[in-house]
């Protein structure tokens, strides 16, 4: 930690990329062209699930203004018995997801690909390719795909020796849960269901790709990773990653959604067919049949206390949608729900469970809202059985320092009890509540991630800053950047310069994602640019012809180390940069790491609702959300990442869901009918920042961007339950489910 | 097919241009006019991304026809800095935050500044819904809403 | 791809004559934010679009010598929302036109496509019809009227014979005390269609009601006009038992469906729901004490 006071680091300084933001200039996915430009568009399965027979692409070929056809055979075939791990994804499973193989496993699952003259051409080709289909009895929900006689999506997957839509398993176990149990004197276990959910970015995904003769290749898209594009999309073409140039586009927006590729390889393969530049951009539609929601979910949690409010023993079972093909995030639910607790005796399993919906890809703090879900509902309810108040029975039972948690770690300082202390003084805690309003509270944890990042400091010729890191920057990460490097280096930000390079130009960097942003870069930023500064006081210590050690950088300047040193005047960055050739060229430094010390995050939260108890409709009045953020280098920037958070879980909590009709066809596939939360909907959300730097940082930052998801579903779920004495045991509590349950003859509680 | 030729005015500039009949203001703008700072979040009107006004009303620019625009003004978020100056709104947005990864910033701005030109005063609960057709994944609007009721209070303050 | 061609004509005459003769393959475009939705989807796709917003008589608001207003189909919401007397006289309705979308859907929609659309769950049509509201329209055979809850003939249908275009809305003079409301539920604060929506204008005299129109949306194929629940209305001071007596009726009058906006158990309670809640605002808006 620099314990000297900060001048840069925590100021709310303007962003490094604002002006063009705010000026229309940004160029996100969609909004570049390159000469020659032709357009890709996608074939999408109309079966929910179906054997592909045949494709024929002759009619669609020889339509005038088409240029290239791909299907499953133009991509790299994964073959389902050999795991290819790439992260934590399955190129397996990835090939599979952005042109269906042997079977079409969703309605909207790509199945060919056009590139044509223009959109309308590529349109109508897609429609003159004929596919056989041998449809097969199909499956959605979780319930349904784990009975014995459901229909099996992947027949090579087994379980006991059965094939299964089960596809994956994980446990976490800490002490002994029957011994627990049997020390419990009151005992809360229940079921719940969560409806799978989409990120819901405003952006669609989009790419523009090239691929010349000899290979090269350069894909403008929009995405959480450069390197996961070049590298996933060297993978599903063939291609090496050295003939790839991935650029970032500025990302409107992923929360997750853009950890995987769908449209790159695809294009990819048109454009080395065609010979032309191919520009794919996906319709809100498809973005929300074919893109990657989380998983619904059902899960049972039983939690065990003493009288005194103890808790012995928890176990919860998390059976989690991973959509078409494996990969749910079982790790996140069966992982983080017991996490912000010190509990002897635990037990946490998920199941991975395959269905005929669309491919489920990360949703910030993958997997942990739907285990907080469930647990801080039962959380509640042991808090009434115990007739404690709710954050006291969290207080009780706190993690802190020392911790050991079910999922490994045993926690460094950490700053969950001062979330809930904070809670409790908090004035909202006590604010008079009105007729059917009620108020909930609930906690949430999230690992925070580390892993590789790279960046590179160059000082240029007039003594100003450049910084160049690899992480797409989806929040605000360049402005806390320009922050650390300025506090540092000792200049004003305005002359630090913040750019993301692409795949060429700066070192491999890991996705954004997880948390690990400003965690990862805050690292190799600081390496480098202390790297910087010895540079440039070993700069200055050749024009005064002294020692290196004898000069100290501060304040932007070289200065003499002491009186013994010699009497010099201060030199600035510009005058050392000036004559930077003079004293051995270039100045610049860059350090590649993978970073490790992420520590989690905690939160807590207080919510308050009104219900319409005629309507069934529940409006959230009130929201405050306590987190422990580590350092807040841009307080802006994590103030927003804890208000779009809660914004998100609202939404999740309240009407977010995806409708299938009989068909297995997703019947709400646009924003009108997913209806997420709209301006008019949220009242503002106060975002109370508690800083326990994290011990292994040097600036104490964690990662602040998941957890504000973690506790929303439950704090709202336990504010209705407040305002009308009714628990919720599933998502989304949508008003005619609120209001069938006001119609049921009630027995007290 | 019938290209339509159609002579506007953009931000304030002559503006020719062929379309076809069915294209929308928007495939335009974004299309041969190159001004892609309005933004396609949808096509459907839902999320207002698109947004610009036609004759000074706040209108979706994907739920319009390019062939509409004849004989007509439109302005986009490309013409509401003037020269150097950013306008107010987009100076407040900069320094209260009110943008995490900016896809919905130029609609924001675009009906933000709408509203200002037809409510010099607006309270919290006409910003939101006038907001309402602009949706944010990212911010929860919190920081939208504080930074138009902000630009409205110094606009009033510097009208004074 | 299909051929379309589109015109801009400054005459009613000019619009009827290109719309009659294309036979069915042309469509009508007032505000746009439906059929651009449909013609981006693919559920639709016209030979011809006939815009209407440059012929004068299609977009004024005109009150007339009696006290009555004549709207013009392609008024926009915005436009009928600036009117300074339209919302005085019938604010019921203009809620339930402004109800319509977004402020940016506001600048573009107009009650025309809102009826024509076909839609049950069009906001504006419920207000309208409880309104009392007359349509003029314009085909090859000349000018007829029709009230408004003639005009829907079932999702997405109209009875307009073939070639007629709607011309105008014509709201009757109000007699002294009284008031209409629409009130919709939805999920949501705002950009949502109406899972349920109702429509109310009624008149009292000295405390009684004398007249009372009562439409529901969103409840059944076409919007209803709920003759039970005006009845369970007139006579009475709409006291809360009158009006639990309409809202009754106004359950027992739903036919809807579950779809993706709601349920049938849902809509029908919702529908009484909203009956009460709308009656009561039209009552205090006709001056009840
Ligand atoms: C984001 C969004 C939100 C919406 N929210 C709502 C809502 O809250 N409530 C609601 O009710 N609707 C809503 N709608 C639907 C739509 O805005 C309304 O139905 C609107 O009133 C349609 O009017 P328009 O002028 O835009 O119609 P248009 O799209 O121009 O026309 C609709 C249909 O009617 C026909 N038509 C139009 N005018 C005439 C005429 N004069 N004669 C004959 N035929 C004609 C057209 O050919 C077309 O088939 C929403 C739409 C969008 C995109
Ligand atoms: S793109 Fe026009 S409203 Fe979404
Ligand atoms: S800032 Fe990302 S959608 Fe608004």
């Amino acid at each position: 930690m620099n314990e000297h006071s900060n001048k840069w680091i925590g100021q709310r300084t303007i962003r490094p990329d604002g002006a063009d933001k705010v000026t229309g200039r940004a160029a996100f996915g969609a909004d570049t062209t390159m000469p020659g430009m032709i357009w890709g568009k996608v074939l999408r399965s109309p079966h929910a699930h179906a054997r592909i027979r045949s494709i024929d692409t002759s009619k669609a070929e020889s339509l005038p203004g088409v240029k290239a056809v791909v299907t499953a055979r133009d991509i790299v075939n994964f073959t389902t018995d050999k795991p290819f791990i790439l992260g934590i994804q399955d190129m397996r499973w990835m090939c599979r997801n952005v042109m269906a193989r042997e079977k079409v496993l969703f309605h909207g699952h790509p199945v060919a690909a056009v590139a044509a003259a223009t959109e309308e051409i590529a349109a109508e080709a897609c429609k003159m390719i004929s596919v056989e289909y041998e449809v097969l009895p199909w499956v959605i929900e979780i319930e349904d795909a784990i009975k014995p006689d459901a229909p099996i999506l992947h027949e090579f997957n087994k379980l006991d020796g059965k094939p299964s839509n089960i596809t994956g398993k994980l446990e976490h176990k800490l002490g002994d849960i029957a011994a627990g149990f049997a020390q419990a004197e009151v005992i809360v276990e229940r079921s719940f269901k969560t409806r799978p959910v989409h990120q819901g970015y405003i952006e669609p995904h989009a790419c523009l790709v090239s691929v010349a003769s000899d290979d090269k290749t350069t894909i403008w898209s929009s995405s959480q990773g450069q390197f996961m594009v070049r590298a996933m999309t060297a993978l599903l073409t063939g291609l090496t990653q050295s003939d790839i140039r991935a650029i970032p586009a500025e990302i409107g927006g992923g929360f997750g959604g853009k950890t995987i590729v769908y449209l790159e390889p695809l294009a990819t393969m048109l454009s080395k067919k065609s010979g032309r530049p191919v520009k794919m951009v996906m319709s809100r539609e498809e973005v929300m049949r074919a893109s990657g929601p989380t998983s619904g979910s059902s899960s049972t949690v039983k939690i065990g206390a003493t009288k005194d409010g103890r808790i012995v023993a928890a176990h919860g079972i998390y059976y989690l949608q991973a959509g078409a093909l494996p990969g749910s995030p079982i790790r996140g639910a069966a992982g983080c729900s017991f996490a912000p607790y010190d509990i002897p005796n635990v037990l946490s399993q998920g199941f991975d469970v395959v269905s005929n919906r669309s491919k489920v890809v990360a949703y910030r703090a993958p997997g942990a809202p739907i285990g907080a879900y469930a647990v801080e509902c039962v959380m509640d309810e042991l808090a009434v059985a115990l007739k404690m108040d709710p954050l006291e029975l969290r207080l009780k039972n706190a993690a802190k320092q020392g911790t050991k948690a079910a999922h490994g770690p045993v926690y460094p300082r950490i700053g969950f009890v001062e979330t809930l202390e904070a809670a409790r003084a908090h004035p909202h805690y006590k604010a008079p509540l009105g007729k059917h309003h009620g108020r909930g509270v609930a906690s949430g944890f999230w690992f925070n991630a580390g892993g590789e990042s790279s960046a590179q400091v160059n000082i240029t010729e007039d003594g100003n800053v450049v910084v160049m890191t690899g992480h797409p920057d989806i929040g605000g990460s360049r402005a806390a950047i320009a922050n650390i490097a300025a506090e540092l280096i000792g200049i004003d930000y305005k002359s630090v310069s913040v750019l993301i390079g692409d795949t060429a130009t700066i070192g491999y960097s890991n996705m954004t994602g997880g948390s690990r942003v400003l965690f990862a870069s805050a690292m190799v930023v600081t390496q480098s640019a202390e790297k910087v500064i010895t540079i440039l006081r070993a700069r200055a210590a050749k024009i005064w012809n002294i020692d290196p050690d004898a000069v100290t950088w501060e304040d932007g300047a070289a200065r003499p180390a002491g009186d013994n040193a010699g009497k010099f005047a201060p030199l600035t960055l510009a005058e050392i940069a000036a004559k930077a050739t003079e004293t051995g060229g270039p100045i610049g430094a860059g350090v590649q790491l993978n970073t490790t010390g992420a520590e989690g995050g905690f939160a807590t939260h207080i919510c308050d609702v009104e219900v319409d108890v005629d309507l069934g409709i529940v409006r959230v009045l009130r929201y405050t959300a306590f987190q422990d953020v580590g350092k807040a280098v841009h307080p802006s920037y994590v103030e927003g990442q804890m208000q779009g958070g809660v914004a998100q879980g609202i939404g999740w909590a309240l009407n977010e869901e995806y409708i299938y009709n009989r068909n297995g066809q997703v019947d709400n596939a646009g924003f009108l009918d997913y209806r997420m939360p709209v301006c008019s909907d949220l009242p503002m959300l106060d975002a109370v920042m508690i800083e326990i730097p994290n011990p292994k940082h040097p600036q104490g930052v964690r990662g602040v961007g998941e957890v504000p998801l973690v506790p929303v579903m439950a704090a709202i779920a336990n504010a209705i339950h407040d305002a009308l004495g009714i628990r919720f045991y599933s998502l989304p509590m949508s008003p005619p489910k609120v209001l069938e349950a006001l119609d049921l003859p009630r027995a007290a509680e | 097919m019938a290209k339509l030729h159609v002579t506007t005015t953009i931000n304030g500039d002559p503006v020719e241009f062929l379309c076809e009949p069915h294209h929308t203001m928007l495939d335009v703008l974004r299309g041969s006019l190159g001004l892609t700072g309005s933004k396609e979040g949808c096509g459907s009107g839902d999320c207002g991304a698109c947004s610009v006004t036609l004759d000074g009303r706040l209108v979706c620019s994907c739920l319009m026809l390019a062939a509409e625009a004849e004989g007509h003004q439109i302005r986009t978020i490309e013409g509401m800095a003037e020269g150097e100056m950013l306008h107010p709104l987009q100076q407040k947005f900069l320094e209260m935050a009110a943008l995490q990864c900016g896809i919905c910033t130029p609609g924001m701005l675009v009906a933000a500044k709408a509203l200002l030109e037809h409510n010099q005063e607006p309270t919290e609960t006409e910003v939101r819904y006038w907001l309402a057709g602009n949706l944010c994944r990212c911010t929860g609007y919190d920081k939208i809403v504080r930074a138009v009721l902000e630009t409205a209070a110094e606009m009033r303050g510097a009208a004074r | 791809m299909t051929d379309i061609r589109y015109l801009a004509p400054r005459t009613l005459d000019e619009a009827v004559g290109a719309f009659a003769a294309a036979a069915g393959a042309a469509r009508i475009l007032a505000g746009g934010t439906d059929l651009l939705v449909q013609m981006k989807a693919g559920t639709v796709s016209p030979g011809l679009i006939v815009d209407i917003k440059k012929i004068a008589e299609m977009t004024t608001i005109e009150e007339t010598a009696d006290g009555g207003f004549c709207i013009g189909a392609a008024v926009s919401g915005a436009v009928l929302g600036e009117h300074p007397r339209f919302g005085k006289v019938w604010p019921g309705v203009l809620e339930a036109v402004n109800l319509i979308g977004s402020t940016q859907v506001q600048g573009r929609a107009t009650a025309g496509g809102n009826l024509c659309n076909g839609s049950p769950a069009g906001d504006s049509v419920p207000a309208m019809i409880a309104a009392g509201a007359i349509v003029t329209v314009q085909g090859p055979k000349g000018r007829r009227q029709m009230s408004v809850e003639a005009v829907p003939a079932g999702p997405g249908r109209t009875n307009f014979a073939p070639g007629e275009i709607l011309v105008a809305f014509t709201l009757p003079p109000r007699p002294k005390g009284s008031g209409d409301a629409y009130l919709r539920m939805i999920p949501r604060t705002e950009m949502d269609i109406a899972v349920v929506g109702c429509g109310v204008s009624l008149t009292l005299e000295k405390g009684i009601c004398t007249a009372a129109r009562v439409a529901l949306g969103a409840v059944a194929p076409t919007v209803l006009l709920v003759e039970a629940a005006a009845k369970a209305l007139v006579g009475t001071k709409l006291d809360a038992a009158d009006l639990d007596t309409a809202a009754a009726a106004c359950s027992a009058s739903c036919r809807p469906i579950d779809d993706k906006r709601g349920t049938i158990a849902y809509r029908t309670k919702v529908a009484g729901v909203l009956l009460k809640r709308t009656a009561a605002i039209a009552a205090d808006r006709a001056g009840k004490v």
